[in-house]
């Protein structure tokens, strides 16, 4: 019998080898090549590029949300496209184009309905996640005459809601699905002017919606929805100076420590710093640009800043304790986004222009890796599959 | 120096002067930055997106100088910032030029 094993094992082994050797993909995620409409899949325990999927058409602007098993990406193209990546086996599951032009998207509570938000026609589209098969459509329609208004800001909260904001209509609305799969739909109007973007705090209570066309942000308790938006940060915004704005701000990733919030300033060059507890402003730390993403490294120590057109080939780090800038670094022309490893040793840095992706210690800085890319523009890690509004 | 500072003023000229001036690695970058950074709002296929498309069909019967004011000196109580400082009159009218012509990625 031990014989017949000892024969009897190896072959398989090789025969096990030969098809794909199982593994988990929780080092794992994928980066959006945007000219060329492809993902790169990568993994991050050998820092190497694991496969391609291509034919996901027009992926400027892409976003990505996670199956909660951390298989499949969701990946929300700008042409309407929501197309389900097996990144396992580096595959397209389902591809469906859903809407004319749309703007992100993400995944339910419970993982089983996939959102996404539309600029054309605007609302959102609520998919199952499984089959890609439409559950429900949520027309953004306000006013008096039947206008609909461009969707921003779509994050999953829980209790099995989306919430999201109205840029024409100055409107934050949440779409319960806890009941099925018609949503129970609660408007909160004249919330401000053309919200851009919005967030979920961590722990899925608050949301906050960044406004474009005035002073301060929209802050929606979802423990206590009935209280109405409260205006926040009366200073945050354009301000009395309005300088031009290249890029918009990213609101996702918001940026927290245990006392503070992080913020991109809107077309200044500052980084504004909040208090958690009471929503003031403690500090503006001046950038080199104007910030698009602030983002935590996971133990909030360090807060990584990368910079709108045309400062856009530097990242900066800030200390969250000092408050000071600890080190500025050039990772290539265009640097578009940053993404963390789940525990934060290493940080990947898309530099559009160059073509590339470098990976930095966030411990020493020093570069780790460099992957060539074609036009790199987001990346996303499985870790977001089990994060509220990622 | 004195030299190189009028060859560089009647450059300038002639550049302002029309748009088929653009010289071929600014026509490089002009259409990187079309795609990419213009791309980021109205779409890398310009059907739209946070601003309006800028594809042949939506440019059809829009007057040309109106474009280019509004790409040199922004939109009001838009997202839309001015560009001029950033980019020439020359630059941004063979901006405007290629979008009429139809601009693929």
């Amino acid at each position: 019998m031990n014989a017949l094993l000892r024969l009897v094992v190896p072959g398989l082994l090789v025969l096990l080898a030969a098809c794909t050797t199982p593994r988990g993909t929780g080092d794992m995620g994928v980066v959006i090549e945007r000219a060329s409409g492809s993902l790169a899949i990568v993994e991050t325990t050998h820092d190497s590029r694991l496969g391609s999927v291509t034919g996901l058409g027009d992926l400027s602007h892409a976003s990505v949300v996670y199956s909660r098993d951390g298989r499949y990406a969701y990946i929300f193209g700008r042409d309407g496209g929501l197309t389900k990546v097996d990144i396992l086996t580096e595959t397209i599951a389902k591809r469906i184009i859903q809407s004319g032009n749309s703007i992100g998207g993400a995944i339910s509570q419970d993982g089983k309905l996939v959102a996404v938000s539309n600029y054309t026609p605007g609302g959102v589209r609520v998919f199952n996640a499984d089959t890609l098969q439409p559950v429900a459509d949520i027309p953004a329609v306000y006013g008096t005459d039947g206008k609909r208004s461009k969707v921003v800001g779509l994050v999953d909260a829980p209790d099995q809601r989306f919430v999201f904001s109205l840029y024409d209509a100055g409107e934050i609305w949440i779409a319960d699905f806890s009941q099925g799969a018609t949503p129970a739909i609660t408007r909160f109007k004249n919330i401000g002017k053309q919200p851009y973007d919005g967030l979920i705090s961590p722990d899925g209570r608050y949301y906050i919606a960044g406004l474009f066309g005035e002073d301060g942000m929209a802050l929606l308790d979802l423990w206590h929805p009935q209280q109405g938006v409260k205006r926040i940060l009366n200073h945050y915004g354009r301000g009395q100076r309005k300088l031009p704005v290249y890029k918009m701000p990213h609101l996702e990733g918001w940026a927290m420590t245990e006392e503070y919030a992080f913020l991109p300033s809107v077309g200044h060059y500052e980084v504004l710093v909040v208090k958690r507890n009471n929503w003031q402003q403690k500090a503006a730390i001046p950038v080199h640009g104007q910030p698009v993403f602030v983002m935590a490294r996971p133990d909030g120590h360090q807060i990584w800043v990368n910079f709108a057109h045309p400062r856009n080939d530097t990242v900066q780090v800030i200390d969250t304790e000092s408050l000071k800038i600890i080190k500025t670094l050039k990772p290539g022309k265009a640097v578009l986004h940053m993404e963390f490893t789940p525990r934060g040793e290493q940080v990947w840095i898309s530099a559009r222009d160059s073509n590339q992706v470098t990976v930095y210690d966030t411990r020493t800085f020093e570069v780790i890796a460099t992957l060539p890319m074609d036009k790199p523009s987001g990346i996303f890690f499985t870790d977001r599959a089990h994060k509220t509004g990622l | 120096m004195a030299r190189g500072l009028v060859v560089t003023g009647l450059l300038f000229v002639a550049l302002s002067v029309s748009a088929d001036e653009v010289s071929a690695p600014r026509r490089d970058e002009l259409r990187n930055l079309l795609l990419q950074d213009c791309g980021s709002c109205h779409g890398m296929t310009m059907k739209g997106g946070l601003g309006p498309a800028l594809t042949p069909q939506a440019l059809q019967g829009k007057d040309r100088e109106m474009l280019v004011v509004t790409i040199l000196q922004g939109r009001p109580g838009t997202p839309m910032p001015p560009w001029q400082g950033m980019l020439s009159r020359a630059d941004v009218e063979w901006l405007v030029d290629s979008l009429y012509q139809g601009v693929t990625p």
